[in-house]
């Protein structure tokens, strides 16, 4: 659909674990295209698989348990055939990733600053790298002295720009970023993002944002994509599926966002039911269970993924139609 | 690339000097009263035996045949044994082979122990319970057989003692490494070590290990006193430094069949073991709870 090539193309993953209690299956048939230079906000429910697919570009699923096929192109080059020490020298190199909580992505008993050079040691041939750690502390808004703390003796939100520090020392081509405003307080993630944006243009790199939180995709993303039950269900440009969203389960995630206009005491909007057992997905679409316009067809089948307008793909049978308000055939 | 963020105006608080994990525990054991005073003994100990020609009166075989089995005097301070020699000077010489059998015996059932405990831990499955099984079938032997029969096999003398006495104590160590490693295995710093690129080796090393540690220091500590009185132990049973050479332990046994009439050569050898031990397990209790971080303030 680009002319110009992607920079991370996931091709009909798969991911299961195998467990006591079953097979998990947690990203099934993921089709996924990031263009350089963009930012990609990546949404969905806890359990629906994201961080997960980040592990898998990153190659870093633990195989007895877990099980991957499928193609994950970076570059061109397909990640699941490279050899360890070249994985190694991918991820963090060319790939990097903020975490979660800061709380406990610092090894606790290194100074943050070497940690910071750790990452510089890795990959690149910087001499001194200490006074590396120190430049990327002052781009990320730290005092350079506090480089000698211990990650007990920084903020939360301090933590977070440290791993953010770590993450781009050594310019990646791209940045994973896994919901890594969770953890803080609103405050914080306003500075926290509005840091991840500036960098992202300074350094130039790519960047897949995991969250759930719509209000962030809309504020640095290019393009969004919703997942659900290990599948993408709806990808489009951050404007047109803000504008109109075609799957139910995205114009639920938009219900459920919660508004300032309501009457207080009103209830929020929920999408009924919860996520499905990734163990025992259910027949036909998964959100089926849980979609109010759900037909026959839905439990049968799944719809697969079309484009509806330039760019805007929808897995569903029926998507919602913007124009009419009505829902359309699928025929 | 962008500027900076943050205004320079204050430099350097209370927070930025050196201040590892080290020198808080150093600062938290200060305050115990009980470990410092073990902590001098255990230096005191360790000064008595780095110059142990110095300080003591007389040779360890130094032979005085006027001066057989007499009580303490003002030449012999603490008395002279069956052969007439000095008690004191055995004593002080005596000291180089219970700190060396302590804290070598411990130092090995460290590196093997810890070894096995931190591979077993880390890669898990079928290589953990093949190690853990093997560390269990050791601790279904009693230690002392086990001690016996391994310095009977390697033959009587110090360095023999060392392996044996460490080798009954590896699952012990390899149990808690693997329990300290199962625990900071699956925190996020150790996968978000994994996607910065970093090695199995490097992320065993420098993420890994140093962060099980501290049970690991406390453990070993408490170890070193076990260990002397292994020693002690296998020494009074025969199996250990051979005679002359004093070791407290084999000065114990034969001092034995002289209780009733000479009970100062028994007592002394005893008391040495005792002081020695009680030091040691205050320090070991004194840095476990310097090391608890629940009791940071």
């Amino acid at each position: 659909m680009n002319d110009a090539q992607p920079l991370l193309d996931i091709r009909n993953l798969f991911v299961r674990f195998h467990t006591d209690t079953g097979v998990v299956h947690a990203v099934n048939g993921l089709n996924l295209s990031l263009r350089k230079g963009k930012s990609l906000g990546f949404v969905g429910e806890t359990g629906a698989g994201k961080t997960t697919t980040a592990l898998a570009a990153l190659q870093l699923i633990q195989s007895p348990p877990g099980e991957m096929t499928g193609e994950i192109l970076f570059q061109g080059r397909d990640v699941m055939k490279m050899t360890e020490p070249e994985k190694r020298a991918f991820r963090g190199g060319k790939i990097a990733m903020i975490f979660q909580d800061p709380m406990t992505s610092l090894n606790p008993i290194m100074t943050v600053e070497e940690q910071i050079m750790e990452m510089v040691e890795l990959h690149s041939a910087v001499a001194n790298t200490r006074e590396r750690a120190r430049e990327m502390l002052t781009l990320v808004g730290i005092r350079p002295e506090r480089g000698k703390d211990y990650p007990h003796q920084l903020s939360g939100g301090m933590r977070q720009r440290v791993g953010i520090a770590i993450a781009l020392a050594c310019e990646p081509d791209l940045l994973i970023a896994d919901e890594p405003t969770t953890a803080l307080d609103v405050t914080i993630q306003a500075q926290v993002i509005d840091l991840i944006k500036k960098l992202q243009s300074s350094v130039r790199t790519s960047l897949l944002l995991i969250t759930h939180d719509l209000g962030i995709v809309a504020e640095i993303c290019d393009d969004v994509a919703i997942m659900y039950a290990g599948r993408l269900v709806e990808t489009a440009g951050l404007r047109q599926l803000y504008k109109k969203p075609l799957h139910p389960y995205t114009q639920g995630l938009f219900d459920a966002v919660p508004r300032l206009d309501t009457d207080p005491g009103e209830k929020l909007a929920v999408i009924p039911g919860l996520t499905p057992d990734p163990t025992n997905l259910p027949e036909g679409c998964s959100f089926s269970p849980r979609c109010p316009h759900a037909r026959h067809v839905c439990h049968e089948r799944s719809c697969g993924m079309k484009e509806y307008e330039p760019g805007h793909f929808v897995d569903c049978h029926f998507p919602l139609d913007f124009s009419s308000g009505n829902r359309g055939d699928g025929k | 690339m962008g500027g900076t963020v943050m205004n320079k105006t204050v430099t350097g608080n209370s927070f930025t000097k050196g201040n590892s994990m080290w020198r808080y525990t150093f600062i938290r054991l200060r305050r115990n009263y009980l470990a410092m005073a073990g902590l001098v003994v255990i230096l005191l100990l360790a000064l008595t035996a780095i110059f142990a020609e110095r300080i003591a009166p007389y040779g360890y075989a130094t032979q005085d045949y006027m001066m057989i089995r007499k009580p303490p005097s003002a030449k012999h301070l603490l008395g002279t044994d069956e052969f007439g020699r000095d008690v004191l000077s055995r004593l002080i010489y005596g000291s180089r082979v219970s700190l060396q059998v302590g804290f070598i015996a411990v130092s090995i059932a460290l590196a093997a122990g810890g070894m096995i405990g931190a591979v077993a831990g880390y890669f898990g499955g079928k290589i953990d319970n093949l190690l853990m099984r093997i560390m269990d079938v050791q601790l279904a032997i009693p230690t002392i057989l086990l001690a016996i029969v391994i310095s009977s096999v390697l033959g009587p003398g110090l360095f023999n003692l060392m392996i044996a006495v460490g080798i009954t104590a590896i699952p012990r160590f390899a149990r808690l490494m693997r329990a300290s490693v199962l625990s900071v295995k699956n925190t996020e710093f150790i996968e978000a070590a994994r996607a910065m690129g970093a090695s199995h080796t490097r992320v065993i090393l420098l993420y890994i290990l140093p962060n099980c540690m501290a049970p690991l220091i406390v453990q070993a500590t408490i170890n070193v006193a076990n260990a002397i009185l292994f020693a002690a132990t296998l020494s009074f049973l025969g199996l250990g430094v051979q005679p002359p050479y004093p070791e407290w332990g084999g000065m114990l046994s034969a001092a034995r069949p002289y209780l009733r009439s000479n009970a100062y050569l028994s007592v002394f050898p005893g008391l040495a073991i005792m002081i020695t031990i009680v030091a040691l397990n205050c320090v070991g209790d004194g840095l476990r709870d310097a090391l608890d971080p629940k009791q940071k303030r």
